[in-house]
């Protein structure tokens, strides 16, 4: 509780900040209007008139909470084409979106995760992956993936693989590099001291990794796990806005495409929210693990 | 004194060990001489840059000689420690944070592949002998500097090494903990016959521990003096106001300070 106060009283600055903004923003198109109709705009109705416009410039944030709920619970429970009336999930509601993108980003999580923990354990084991790998990693990163992702899904597709994977596989390509980042120091976290003691114990190659690196690579897997994480789910958006089969990446096109800024916005919180609850399992895994471990209070 | 007749321990003979820094060459070792009989509790002294952690590390193959020879065991210190002869305790206790107590002295055991019961049956009775019965389930953070530096004794006892290294393992605490320490572990060394080689910057905690004294100086380090302990091997905290006590350590001293005008 003592922790949530200051959190709530950002959130409230915030939304008020963001009220205040509206107000400018949409401004110049009630005055249009009045000014079209010939009718004098009073400052209140004109405050009033920018908070509820179908197509705003910035939707205020009630607005952006109500199309939220119109496009998941209302759209599901009373739509034509949701779960309650058809049996399977609306395509326009932002729960299918949301399990598109969800799953997308899942299996590109793992994948990238396997990828940065066995890129990590050949760059901390082979020294020649120690002097080559870490180069090209960054420099992968350095590529705007809004310009590689459509060629992912070209090369990809004229191979025949589409759909789900090279959403994942674009997804992955984000998060495989702060696991490696943190895995390699994680892995290299022993002191001379700690391999010291090892080999002392003539202890085999096997049993200093399962016994000393991977357990001392925990934490910083973990940080970097809750880094992929979001990664994979900005990659997954990406991947989706060229392919267009559903998914919160072509909610946010289409909004854009049709002037739709409060479903755009809806998008994105649909977005925040999914990344916000993917850390924090993360987050309550990492906790457990290190209780397990003892590394924890 | 101990029976020369029976093979050291630990022989060494013409030692030399270089290292290569970006600086040139720093000679850590040169032309060491020492033979250390079973049973023996030898100290080796000296100020930093002396060799003697060097000295110790290359006893436990931990470093490469660049010449001469060194036996432990009668055999080369590689196949000595894969015959595992001796255990290392090292300045910090160096306890995994991820185990228990008990956790950590099984570590050893799990990795040499005793059995089960064998690992438990030997954690109990080692942190019995370091006095940690009933903390077997703490994590090391939940315990004093000095009972962590225990634990890593049980640890290197663990696997019933009849050789003991000590890298200074006393350095980092207060001098209360460590004179109670120095006591336990003569009565630990008393119990158990071990051949212990211990490092240390103190000429009191040498004087009170050893049956032998090893003095040495550095640039380039070396053996100054070995001075045999005429002390009785009973001894109690007070044995430190004794004339012979203050006597040995004054030749430890005065062997300190020869190594330093040499070097002059």
């Amino acid at each position: 509780m003592r922790r949530s106060l200051p959190v709530l009283t950002v959130v409230v600055v915030l939304i008020g900040l963001w009220y205040l903004l509206v107000i400018p923003m949409n401004a110049k198109w009630e005055r249009d209007q009045a000014a079209r109709a010939g009718t004098e705009l009073g400052l209140g109705t004109l405050v009033v008139n920018t908070m509820g416009q179908d197509r705003p410039v910035l939707p205020a944030p009630h607005q952006v909470v109500v199309e939220l709920w119109n496009s998941t619970v209302v759209e599901e429970f009373t739509g034509r084409r949701g779960i309650w009336r058809s049996g399977s999930l609306s395509n326009r509601s932002l729960v299918y979106h949301g399990l598109v993108t969800l799953g997308a980003t899942m299996l590109g999580f793992v994948i990238g995760t396997g990828a940065g923990i066995l890129l990590a354990i050949g760059i901390v084991y082979n020294k020649a992956m120690d002097a080559s790998v870490m180069p090209w990693a960054i420099a992968s990163q350095t590529i705007p993936i809004i310009a590689l992702a459509p060629m992912i899904i070209v090369v990809l597709n004229s191979v025949g693989i589409s759909g789900l994977i090279p959403k994942a596989i674009i997804a992955a390509y984000l998060s495989f590099f702060p696991v490696v980042v943190g895995m390699v120091k994680g892995l290299r976290a022993p002191d001379a001291m700690q391999l010291d003691l090892m080999k002392t114990w003539s202890a085999s190659g096997g049993q200093v990794f399962r016994t000393l690196r991977l357990p001392s690579s925990m934490p910083y897997l973990f940080a970097s796990l809750k880094v992929g994480v979001a990664a994979a789910l900005v990659g997954t958006i990406v991947g989706e806005l060229p392919v267009q089969q559903g998914g919160l990446g072509v909610r946010l096109l289409s909004g854009s495409y049709y002037g739709q800024t409060v479903q755009i916005w809806a998008a994105l919180f649909a977005a925040a929210i999914l990344a916000a609850g993917l850390v924090w399992i993360v987050a309550l895994i990492e906790k457990r693990v290190l209780r397990r471990m003892g590394m924890a209070p | 004194m101990q029976q020369m007749t029976a093979q050291p321990v630990i022989e060494a003979r013409g030692l030399n060990l270089t290292f290569h820094t970006n600086d040139g060459p720093v000679h850590a070792l040169k032309d060491v001489n020492l033979s250390v009989a079973k049973g023996e509790f030898v100290s080796f002294i000296g100020p930093s840059g002396c060799g003697k952690t060097t000295l110790l590390r290359a006893i436990a193959d931990l470093e490469q000689p660049t010449s001469g020879s060194l036996t432990v065991n009668g055999m080369t210190p590689e196949a000595a420690r894969k015959a595992r002869a001796y255990g290392y305790v090292f300045q910090a206790a160096g306890l995994y944070p991820w185990r228990t107590i008990e956790g950590n002295v099984k570590l050893p055991l799990e990795i040499m592949g005793y059995s089960r019961a064998d690992q438990a049956e030997r954690a109990a009775r080692v942190l019995d002998l370091v006095e940690l019965k009933g903390f077997e389930k703490k994590f090391p953070w939940q315990l004093s500097g000095g009972m962590q530096q225990r634990a890593s004794i049980a640890r290197a006892l663990a696997f019933d090494a009849d050789i003991l290294l000590m890298d200074e393992p006393f350095g980092a605490l207060d001098e209360i903990v460590r004179d109670r320490l120095n006591e336990e572990l003569l009565k630990l060394w008393a119990r158990t016959e071990k051949t212990i080689g211990f490092v240390t910057h103190s000429i009191p905690e040498a004087v009170y521990l050893s049956t032998k004294i090893v003095v040495m100086s550095p640039r380039p380090g070396r053996i100054t003096d070995v001075i045999d302990s005429t002390l009785p091997r009973e001894r109690p905290l007070d044995i430190r106001d004794t004339p012979e006590f203050i006597a040995i350590a004054h030749r430890v001293r005065e062997g300190l300070r020869a190594g330093y005008d040499g070097d002059a």
